[in-house]
């Protein structure tokens, strides 16, 4: 199979910890807390984008996520933003919001659905927060699965990258259930053979991305 | 290589096969209908399959206590497919994709006395359906909102024509529930009448309940294509669509592009008869020159039935392209969006080929794909 793509960058976050392209990152203020080690991040990201607080904790983690695969990805402004493709995946959809909606409902006596609960109870609404953040209007999609699952991604993005639509993706797996939480990200990048790779310039591949994610 | 639309089934209050639910629309019957439930005394108008026909239907195929009010009808309506197509989804050429909002969100409402909590989660659910058919490779689940069903039959034809599997079923399943009616109540999106989709006088949607199930084969096995298909976001808003209709208008321009379809004969729109997403649908088919163009949505017959909308709604396209059949867009009287559509206001027999179906949902995601004969 020919080489369509390179990654470029990546990012893993789990158990408090943060690997950005390999590297670990140290967190200020480190927390246990899910919630609260969401934000210390945030600050120390100095991200400055008050819709965060707004966000689900998943959102909150796949934007986060997002940024530092795009921060850290060495590519200019100057690239299609319509062309960029965002496909996410994870095993527990928004269950840890659907909860919360399902509080706002148990008791007939305090009875207060809310919009902005409610509109967090789908998956692919990071996606939407990844979009709206860096106005990419690409290719989306949204898969659940026992676990990640690089064979899928992998193929679906490829499949994509062949099209004179897609030129870059955002690729990976956001999941958050409890206490538990992980966030995988890669960003890839059609191949150019007119200009440089960017970034880290590792194969798209499925074993490279088991690799990454292991 | 070409990837071809054949059997299909639509579990819905309009009848367990596709060929019911067509006697039904001719007919102009619909499925949405004022109901009361449970947990609530405000009467919502949706659409919502009972209990007692559902368990008739599977109780000649397997135990009701097993399965879920959800994977009973995903189960009947694949099945279907199954027996129409002799496809056997023990082989691993051939996969089945889920496509759903909410999966078994009364699980998680504790709807069940002796249910598993864990059914609440997508793949377990999906397995669940799977395990009935014995699948060799665990079934693919899409949930990207309401674009979810259109996707899954995008995503469909990429991994026929990629050389990933020969055929691929995709069903499409949502329930209604106190989760999804509080929900869309909390917006005042919910319409206590049968809905009115691109109607002056339109003001929401009704929530429905349905399972869609359609093959696709690298195989001829009928006389109409997918020709393309593609996704793209508005990067607007995450609960209402963009006004100038980017997204959409994007998927569409691409589709067009990769199908090089000269024309299109009909539009099976997405209409949810929603103030905003009808003026925004008005405004995308302006800009790409196709508000000439006949349209329905059938929204105003099931409801919104989310996760299954894009299967269920293709699923009616293809026949009427089969059966040269425009087929009227229920609840529809006045023009009420600042683009003047094409509405179709009766159905009628004219010779079609080509169709283009979109849909458009919450994360500001929208899908667009045609369908044509061979």
């Amino acid at each position: 199979m020919i080489m369509e793509a390179t990654i470029v960058s990546y990012c893993k976050i789990k158990n408090n910890t943060i690997w950005v392209n390999g590297e670990k990152i140290n967190i200020d203020n480190n927390s246990v807390d899910f919630t609260a080690f969401l934000v210390n991040l945030y600050r120390q990201m100095n991200l400055n984008y008050p819709k965060f607080f707004k966000m689900d904790n998943l959102c909150k983690l796949g934007i986060l996520a997002a940024e530092m695969v795009i921060q850290n990805n060495s590519k200019s402004e100057n690239f299609e933003k319509d062309k960029v493709a965002i496909f996410l995946s994870n095993n527990s959809s928004s269950i840890e919001t659907d909860r919360n909606h399902i509080k706002t409902i148990e008791n007939k006596n305090d009875y207060f659905p809310s919009p902005a609960v409610f509109v967090y109870t789908l998956p692919n609404i990071i996606i939407g927060e990844i979009a709206i953040k860096h106005k990419f209007t690409g290719e989306n999609a949204f898969f659940v699965s026992e676990t990640f699952d690089p064979n899928l991604i992998h193929t679906y993005a490829s499949i994509a990258l062949q099209s004179s639509h897609t030129t870059d993706a955002v690729c990976g797996w956001v999941n958050v259930d409890g206490n538990e939480y992980e966030a995988f990200m890669y960003y890839i990048e059609k191949t150019n053979f007119n200009k440089v790779g960017h970034g880290l310039n590792m194969p798209h591949t499925a074993e490279m991305i088991n690799e990454l994610y292991n | 290589m070409i990837t071809y639309l054949g059997a299909n089934n639509i579990i819905s209050p309009l009848g367990f096969t596709t060929a019911q639910n067509l006697e039904a629309l001719a007919q102009g019957e619909v499925a949405v209908k004022k109901q009361q439930f449970h947990f609530s005394k405000s009467v919502f108008c949706c659409s919502k399959i009972e209990d007692a026909t559902l368990n008739n239907y599977f109780s000649a195929i397997s135990n009701i206590t097993t399965y879920t009010h959800l994977e009973k009808m995903c189960i009947l309506s694949i099945q279907d497919v199954v027996q129409q197509s002799v496809i056997d989804l023990k082989n691993k050429e051939n996969l089945l994709i889920i496509s759903t909002t909410k999966g078994n969100i009364d699980v998680l409402e504790g709807s069940y006395k002796n249910m598993d909590v864990n059914r609440a989660y997508l793949p377990v659910f999906a397995k669940m359906v799977g395990n009935y058919f014995g699948c060799a490779i665990t079934p693919l689940v899409i949930s990207n909102a309401c674009i979810s069903g259109l996707l899954a039959i995008i995503a469909g034809k990429r991994f026929i024509e990629n050389g990933n599997y020969k055929n691929i079923i995709v069903c499409g399943a949502d329930i209604v529930s106190e989760f999804t009616l509080s929900g869309f109540k909390s917006f005042n999106a919910l319409s206590d009448e049968p809905s009115k989709p691109f109607d002056k006088n339109r003001v929401g949607i009704n929530l429905g309940e349905a399972a869609s199930s359609i093959l696709l084969s690298s195989d001829e096995i009928s006389a109409i294509k997918i020709s393309a298909g593609n996704s793209a976001n508005d990067a607007n808003h995450i609960s209402g669509p963009s006004r100038n209709g980017d997204g959409l208008f994007n998927a569409v321009t691409k589709t067009l592009e990769d199908s090089k379809t000269e024309t299109i004969d009909f539009i099976s729109a997405h209409g949810t008869a929603t103030e905003f997403n009808d003026e925004m649908e008005s405004v995308a088919f302006s800009r790409a020159q196709l508000n000439h163009v006949p349209l329905n949505s059938l929204k105003g017959y099931y409801g919104h039935t989310l996760g299954a909308a894009g299967v269920l709604e293709s699923v009616i396209a293809i026949n009427s392209l089969a059966s040269n059949t425009l087929i009227k867009s229920m609840g529809f009287e006045l023009q009420g969006t600042t683009h003047e559509l094409n509405v179709i206001k009766k159905t009628e027999q004219k010779t079609i080929n080509s169709c283009l179906k979109t849909a458009s949902g919450f994360g500001g995601c929208n899908a667009a794909a045609i369908f044509e004969k061979v």
